[in-house]
């Protein structure tokens, strides 16, 4: 073990986040509540930091703490989308508590150690950091899905998700144990290069990968593994579902992408075919169940399980042949996928309906009459959550579809077209109760939508990155292929 | 050529028009809409002497790198087939807004919002040279459209938008899967015109115009692809049926002709009775589910299916004649159905009623009216004289070079749509009203008229005197027809030659039917 104190310098932002998120935690108590909001321009503030901090750090490429942790393009990539979304989550979720009338300071806290976690998950070069920050990421979350007290369905998605979070979680580990076992190590490059040694045929090799699979199936939510997103999505503060589905799934994705490339990037003919099949299960589990839900929380829920499914065609089609665009077809995704899914569930936490959320699919009937802003913003989100050009959606579905082709799974791409078609009849619903149905006469109970600065900003954000890269991808597409270029 | 950016200009302009109109006072957005239509047409207007007719090249092309890691350019370009959609396009835009002047009452702003931003996808689709550009422009019209159908519509609206959505989105995902495959095959480009001059394998061709088949046929429809069609018409406000009888169907036709046919030649060739066969039943089947209608919309609606199944049938004759005749098809059956759907537009505002039987006799109350609705429908009939002769009539000479029976075929489509046509206006201009069924009615008013004249201008110009449009497009054609039909290639090129020697290209002549281009 070697240590030395420069390796401090390359994680500052992890170690800015982590203090903040303890300053958070003691302060709270001690503050008068008419300062409190100074907890959230705190975080704030130390997220704009630690932006600029790994922004400097693109290009990089250094191992550090005996190669357990690494410092590169790839994982600047997903912290610095990560540092984007908890900062959008926190202005939500400054307006949306207030609505909710929940006042816990820890709630910054608890996304802020969410937030290490997830910067972990993404630069470890060590399964065992892997762990370590899923860990971190998933038991704060955990406690957050709770954090509705007084309402069961809160509770019940917070034990939900403890139960068979912890359960994957323990299936990750036995896979890391076995692959300790097959290789004689949890570092990725040494995996890599034992791997390589000893060819494919080694059964243990195999069943270890079988098992981090799975493990990694549940954090990404696909089929079959996929159970517990639609209750605890539901369940959860909508900001934190919001915060669950585009930051929880982009980290995973991260780590997940890091210990299939590098690690066991020599079995790839092996798991690309596994992945084939949770692909196809996915996006068939995600866009048929979807059609029939009345919940719109629900109904992104599945939506978010079938585009993790897009997602995994980019990881098959890596899978397939050599210096595919595969992977960076999967980032260019996430990142594009992270605006339109965070947008819509903006607009379904300030949808107020007597006091709790509007979240029923009828609860947007006449959106568009009482409020045509937050309408047209949703059309625009729904429009490319289905990929229909010229929005977000549809250049990352481009670019999966691309790297699908170019692999030779012109059918998959089709395959998957065929749901997109499908998927676009539950998105355009909400478009239709929203814009061609009237409301009803009981304007009493009618939803109303509310608007604050924070949220203004927030959908600005969200809408401004649909759109702006709906047209124009260029810059984050050369970000996502350098940042994988540095993925071994 | 000149370097001025018309097509980006007639493209975007629409778009900031629709941007404007959210400024406006309430009262004036109708004016706004209507002086951007306008202006859009005048500035298409001076494309139609600019262009050069002698030249089978692309014209006011313009060209950016758009995403160049996947070489996506923004590439624009018309040629003679596609210079008379993009002005009959802007034409017809000032026209919508003026018939949705009164008929539209609630939530107006945002209606003129999406007719011009169909105008910007509309002018996109038929000037985008690169594969990415004309997919985006191909779909991005799907969800104005969608809510054009569904805000606006009939009662049964919300059922005709969805499928309409539906119908046109599934329809064109295969396509999206053609053209990326057709970007590894051809050389890591979507440039349509380096794509059009490579070969493919014929398996890999028959793949491909499948897929491509698919979506063009959705939209135009051809038989069996055409339900969605009577739906969205008779549902949709008066505008959006003719944005989508005028021009969205033309995109299908337009689809087939500047893809499928050079791109997949072969693929073409080997289907071209398939092609035959489904077009005439098209034109068979539209026109007596036509003589079936007692819904004014859904005859009209109909008579598309039936006149479309003409241009697919032209297309589909590789001569010069048939694919001219289709072109010709595509800009009549915009004008003329596009007046057909505004006369019925305006009958509805006065009845509230598109069923014949409640419209019968209009010739006494309404006499102004009536006048227009017959030349439509004499034209739509294609009585000499009048545009869809010469397009039908084009049509009709290529089938017969290529197969008799199917010439004879498709003539019934003339006979019956003159049946249907015929007594439709028997019935609607000319029949006996039950006096309690017509109160008074008003005749066309001074807007309706401005709407109206143009259409008929436009109808007698082209009837009388189609030179100017054919000569425009003939080169294009020619160069289509050299790459589908290699086997006369040498002789086109002769053909061409013979062209570039003279001043300017003489017409097609009529009569003269030169036997070269015969199918082998």
């Amino acid at each position: 073990m070697t240590f030395s104190v420069g390796d401090l310098f390359l994680i500052l932002p992890e170690l800015l986040v982590i203090t903040t998120a303890c300053i958070v935690f003691v302060l709270d108590p001690v503050l008068r509540s008419s300062n409190k909001d100074g907890l959230v321009w705190l975080s704030l503030g130390t997220l704009a930091i630690c932006m600029g901090l790994t922004a400097s750090q693109i290009g990089e490429q250094t191992l550090i703490f005996s190669d357990l942790v690494v410092i590169d393009t790839y994982g600047a990539f997903w912290k610095l989308l990560l540092y984007f979304v908890t900062g959008l989550t926190i202005l939500l979720s400054y307006s949306y508590l207030k609505e909710e009338r929940l006042y816990f300071g820890e709630y910054y806290g608890f996304i802020l150690l969410a937030l290490t976690g997830m910067m972990v998950m993404v630069s470890a070069s060590d399964l065992l950091t892997i762990y370590l920050g899923t860990e971190l990421m998933s038991l704060s979350l955990y406690t957050i899905t709770g954090l509705k007290r007084a309402e069961p369905r809160s509770l019940e998605a917070s034990a939900k998700y403890f139960v068979l979070g912890a359960f994957s979680s323990g299936i990750l580990l036995y896979g890391i144990s076995l692959l300790y076992g097959a290789t004689g190590s949890t570092r990725l490059p040494q995996i890599a290069v034992a791997i390589a040694g000893q060819g494919l045929s080694e059964p243990l090799l195999l069943f270890a990968t079988i098992l981090l699979a799975v493990g990694f199936g549940f954090k990404l939510a696909v089929a079959p593994f996929h159970m517990w997103t639609p209750d605890v999505y539901q369940g959860a503060p909508t900001s934190v579902t919001a915060f669950m589905a585009v930051a929880a799934k982009a980290a995973s994705f991260g780590a997940f992408l890091r210990v299939f490339v590098e690690g066991l990037g020599g079995l790839k003919a092996n798991w690309s075919a596994t992945f084939l099949l949770l692909c196809i299960a996915t996006l068939l589990i995600g866009n048929i169940v979807a059609l029939v839900q009345t919940n719109v929380k629900r109904m992104l829920a599945y939506s978010s399980i079938a585009h993790a499914g897009y997602a995994l065609i980019g990881v098959v089609a890596a899978g397939r042949i050599e210096q595919s665009s595969g992977i960076a077809s999967v980032l260019l995704y996430l990142a594009l996928y992270t605006f339109m899914t965070f947008g819509a569930f903006a607009i379904i936490a300030m949808l107020r309906k007597g006091g709790v959320e509007g979240e029923e699919i009828e609860d947007f009937t006449g959106l568009a009459k009482r409020h045509p802003m937050a309408a047209l913003l949703m059309l625009i989100f729904m429009v490319s959550l289905a990929g229909i050009p010229p929005t977000a959606g549809f250049v990352g579905k481009l670019y999966i579809f691309l790297s699908a082709v170019e692999a030779g799974l012109t059918w998959l791409a089709a395959l998957a077209l065929i749901f997109a078609a499908i998927s676009a009849y539950y998105y355009l619903r909400l478009v239709m109760v929203m814009y061609m149905r009237e409301p009803n006469d009981q304007t009493n109970s009618a939803p109303r939508f509310v608007m604050s600065p924070t949220l203004s900003i927030v959908l600005a954000c969200a809408v401004a990155g649909v759109v702006i890269f709906g047209i124009y991808p260029n810059p984050l597409v050369s970000f996502a292929t350098q940042a994988v270029s540095t993925l071994k | 050529m000149s370097g001025f950016p018309w097509l980006t200009i007639l493209i975007f302009l629409p778009l900031i028009g629709a941007a404007i109109i959210f400024a406006v006072k309430d009262s004036s957005v109708r004016l706004v809409t209507l002086g951007m239509t306008l202006t859009n047409f005048l500035i298409s207007l001076p494309l139609w002497w600019l262009f050069d007719a002698s030249s089978d090249q692309m014209q006011f092309v313009e060209s950016a790198r758009w995403i160049p890691a996947l070489s996506i350019s923004y590439k624009l370009g018309l040629d003679g087939i596609s210079l008379p959609l993009v002005i009959m396009t802007t034409i017809l835009m000032p026209l919508c807004v003026l018939i949705s002047w009164h008929a539209i009452e609630t939530r107006v702003r945002s209606f003129m919002a999406m007719l011009l931003i169909m105008e910007c996808a509309m002018i996109g689709v038929f000037s985008a040279l690169d594969f990415v550009l004309f997919y985006v422009f191909w779909e991005a019209m799907l969800i104005p459209m969608y809510l054009l159908i569904g805000i606006w519509g009939g009662p049964n609206r919300l059922y005709a938008a969805i499928k309409f959505f539906l119908y046109t989105f599934a329809g064109s995902v295969l396509l999206l899967v053609g053209i990326l495959v057709l970007y590894f095959q051809g050389g890591h480009t979507f440039d349509v015109l380096a794509l059009s001059q490579r070969t493919y394998g014929l398996g890999l061709q028959i793949w491909l115009f499948g897929s491509f088949f698919v979506a063009f046929a959705v939209k135009i429809p051809m038989f069996p692809f055409h339900t969605w069609l009577p739906d969205a018409h008779v549902e949709a406000p008066t505008a959006g049926s003719v944005i989508l009888a005028s021009v969205l169907l033309k995109m299908g036709t337009y689809g087939f002709l500047r893809f499928s046919l050079p791109m997949l030649p072969d693929a073409s060739r080997l289907l071209t009775p398939v092609m035959v066969i489904l077009s005439i039943v098209a034109i068979i089947y539209g026109a007596y589910m036509a003589l079936a209608q007692t819904d004014l919309k859904k005859l009209i609606a109909y008579s598309s299916v039936s006149h479309m199944g003409f241009v697919t049938l032209g297309l589909f004759m590789f001569n010069i004649q048939g694919i001219e005749g289709a072109v010709m098809q595509m800009v009549n059956h915009g004008i003329t159905t596009g007046g057909l759907f505004l006369c019925v537009g305006m009958i509805y505002e006065r009845t509230h009623s598109r069923q014949i039987a409640d419209n019968i006799g209009l010739t006494k109350p309404m006499p102004r009216y009536a006048t227009f609705l017959v030349i439509f429908a004499l034209s739509s009939l294609g009585l000499p004289g009048t545009n869809s002769f010469v397009g039908e009539f084009l049509v009709l000479v290529g089938t017969f070079l290529w197969s008799k029976i199917a010439a004879a075929l498709a003539s019934l489509g003339i006979i019956l749509a003159a049946a249907y046509l015929l007594w439709m206006i028997q019935r609607v201009a000319f029949g006996v009203p039950a006096s309690h069924l017509l109160p008074k009615l008003r005749d066309c008013s001074p807007r309706e008229m401005v709407t109206l004249v143009p259409l008929v201008v436009l109808i007698f110009w082209i009837g009388l005197f189609p030179n100017p449009i054919l000569s425009r497009m003939h080169t294009s054609v020619e160069k289509v027809i050299a790459r589908v039909m290699p086997a006369s290639q040498g002789e086109t090129a002769a053909h061409l030659e013979g062209t570039s020697e003279r001043e300017a290209p003489s017409p097609p002549q009529f009569a003269n039917i030169p036997t070269k281009e015969r199918q082998p």
